[in-house]
């Protein structure tokens, strides 16, 4: 016998892949009495596509019908490809089974747009509604909010929701029109500023009253695509790091543009390298968790992404003059930008030499990659030659090119010779 | 060379420190029961375990070095290694003769070891949330077989008895032939005389639920559906899901 829920499934799934965004993180929740499962702060990936993504939400469409026609999407309407829509009790039934099996965190749900945005997302809150209300589920949901749908339904959304999000797509107006001529980036900045503010009015309420219900506790998250048109990764950045300052924002994404529909002549025929994408989310990571600015890592001169190398040895190579960095007395600050140094070991460095001062070795031990960090570090013993007696352009050269096989190294540590253990 | 033998329990390695302090000697080696001594002994001791000293070392080690330490001391524990309980001693030695915590001198091998080794354990413990697999028996409760490198299914109970509340299930170690079964009000380790049907990891089609052959098949087409194989990355794809956990993924039978 088929299995016609199976197909659906194969054909939805098929359709929502393409949406990087799949993280379940942000809310804690401990199982409630009578409930179906807890929501676990950080999101667990609970399996790996054979292309390395992590698989934490049943990541699916309602429906992949649309009457929109953006360029990038493989569900445009004008593309023959095979339909489906899930019935509420469908989508629902296959949630809580995987749930149960331990396959997925919760759900991520987004759609194709039926009739007109509103239509779309009440659809799409009755199935949240369901889960909540009537199965008691207490895992986790992300839900897309389609563009331009009213304040209203995203309030709705927001109630049973952890996460909500809206995809930007293209990061210049004037490209999203060109590719997706039913949107537009206030459709897209609306809903984002009722989720904002619901996300507030929750949060505000909450502090005087504690059973308040929540709105979409782990706040919202957006998507670009990269490559699909013209944007400098200056001009990404700096819209990354402006939507960051919003409240509620957690997390943009950034997926690389893959050409799904070739014959589109506004659209590239080549898919960028992969290497740009991987490049903005270290940028992006830099902005979040290292302190640093969005003009600190791309700028008027230097646009876009160094792909040879990371952003923060980048930025070092930029600015020798910032080195070495001494991680026996500098700031924490300080040493996190050190290249070869990441926030695990800056945090041993700062916690272990209140006790004894940190050599080469215990370096090493600590994690830190001294095959990067020698040219920018101070330690007890004394560097053998920093990026500034070096010169930014060896020290790229060697970093680049490390040396390939035993007689070049040994060639090599003869010339230079590295830290002694 | 002074050597302690013991019975290879944790309880039985917080008793031989406690007899140490009592003897004033320190193992340099610590022997289970039937090991032969090493050649170079001089000194042979035979501890006793004994709940209530157990007892004395942990709470004074709980409050010389705090409860999130002394959770990396039982990760080291489960991690089984070779020399891991020497390794333990001597950590535990020097944190009592420390007039404060050691536990941030990452300069000391032994600290360092001791941290390195808590978190690959607990690595180890993530990977097993991630990937077990339940799979509903015909009863109406669930199943799932583990195998981890390390000894973490008692550490990650409480992610399972949370998330897991209002379902019957049993996890079960198949290497190290025991496991938790959960009755809706508690976990209980158990072990079972005839596990032989639960080595194999699969419950068979007569143990099975009638529709858990079905939400296995939707999940492996799910699984395939979700790749894009524009993208592939088989290495990336072993080292984030390693080969070890396969076995028992329905996605990747
Ligand atoms: S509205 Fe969404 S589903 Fe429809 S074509 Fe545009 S991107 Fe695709």
């Amino acid at each position: 016998m088929k299995d016609s829920i199976r197909e659906k499934l194969e054909i939805l799934a098929e359709s929502a892949k393409y949406d990087v965004s799949c993280a379940s993180s942000g809310t804690s929740r401990k199982h409630r009495e009578g409930h179906v499962g807890s929501a676990h702060g950080w999101g667990i990936c609970h399996s790996f596509t054979e292309d390395g993504r992590c698989v934490s939400l049943l990541k699916i469409m309602l429906t992949n019908y649309c009457i929109y026609d953006c360029a990038y999407c493989i569900n445009r309407r004008s593309n023959d490809i095979r339909r489906a829509t899930f019935t509420v009790s469908e989508l629902v039934e296959l949630t809580v089974e995987f749930y149960r099996r331990n396959y997925i965190e919760g759900l991520f749900l987004s759609s194709g747009v039926i009739r007109n945005p509103d239509y779309t997302m009440e659809r799409m809150v009755r199935i949240v509604k369901q889960l909540r209300e009537v199965e008691r589920f207490n895992g986790y949901i992300h839900m897309k909010s389609i563009p331009g749908a009213s304040r209203e339904l995203v309030a709705k959304a927001g109630r049973y929701a952890d996460r909500l999000s809206v995809n930007l797509e293209i990061a210049k107006e004037e490209n999203l029109k060109r590719l997706a001529p039913e949107k537009d980036h206030a459709s897209v900045f609306k809903p984002m500023s009722y989720i904002a503010q619901g996300f507030l009015e929750s949060a505000e309420e909450r502090r005087h009253l504690r059973h308040a219900p929540r709105f979409a506790p782990a706040g919202q998250s957006t998507q670009m695509i990269v490559g699909a048109t013209d944007e400098t990764d200056r001009e990404i950045l700096s819209l990354s790091s402006a939507l960051y300052t919003r409240p509620s924002m957690k997390r943009v994404y950034y997926s690389g543009y893959i050409p799904v529909n070739g014959y589109d002549q506004r659209l590239p025929a080549k898919q960028p390298p992969l290497i740009r994408e991987h490049r903005l989310y270290q940028a992006d990571w830099l902005m979040r968790f290292y302190g640093f600015r969005s003009d600190e890592i791309v700028d008027d001169t230097d646009p876009n992404l160094d792909l040879e190398v990371d952003p923060k040895l980048a930025w070092a190579l930029r600015h020798p003059e910032c080195f070495p960095v001494d991680v026996n007395r500098a700031d924490y600050e300080l040493i996190l930008r050190v290249p070869g140094i990441g926030v695990k070991s800056a945090q041993l460095i700062v916690t272990s030499r209140r006790y004894h001062s940190i050599t080469a070795s215990t370096l090493r031990k600590m994690g830190v990659v001294m095959k990067r960090a020698q040219y920018f570090l101070l330690c007890r013993e004394l560097p053998p030659q920093t990026v500034g007696e070096l010169n930014p352009l060896i020290v790229r050269q060697r970093l680049i090119n490390p040396p390939k096989n035993k007689k070049q190294e040994g060639l090599r540590t003869q010339l230079t010779f590295t830290f002694p253990d | 060379m002074t050597v302690f033998r013991y019975d290879k329990t944790f309880e039985g390695l917080l008793s031989a420190l406690f007899d140490a302090y009592v003897r004033r000697t320190f193992p340099d080696q610590l022997i289970g029961p039937g090991e032969p001594a090493p050649l170079f002994t001089h000194e042979m001791y035979e501890v006793m375990t004994r709940t209530d000293a157990a007892e004395r070392v942990w709470k004074g080690l709980e409050k010389k070095l705090g409860r999130r330490v002394c959770h990396q001391l039982t990760h080291v524990w489960l991690s089984e290694q070779a020399g891991g309980d020497e390794l333990l001693m001597r950590y535990m030695h020097k944190a009592f003769d420390a007039p404060q915590s050691i536990a941030g001198d990452f300069t000391d091998d032994d600290v360092l070891q001791v941290k390195k080794i808590a978190q690959k354990v607990a690595k180890e413990k993530e990977r097993l949330i991630q990937f077990v697999r339940f799979q509903k028996a015909g009863d109406g409760s669930y199943f799932a077989p583990v195998s981890p490198l390390y000894n973490v299914l008692p550490l990650s109970i409480g992610y399972f008895t949370d998330r897991f509340a209002d379902q019957r299930w049993l996890l079960y170690d198949t290497k190290r032939r025991y496991g938790y079964y959960y009755d809706l009000q508690r976990a209980m380790e158990i072990t079972l005389e005839h596990d032989e049907a639960l080595l194999k990891g699969w419950l068979s089609e007569e143990m099975q639920a009638e529709d858990e052959k079905i939400f296995q098949e939707r999940w492996q087409s799910y699984f395939r559906a979700v790749t894009i194989r524009e993208r592939l990355n088989p290495k990336l794809h072993r080292q984030l899901m390693p080969r070890r956990f396969w076995q028992y993924l329905p996605e990747k039978r």
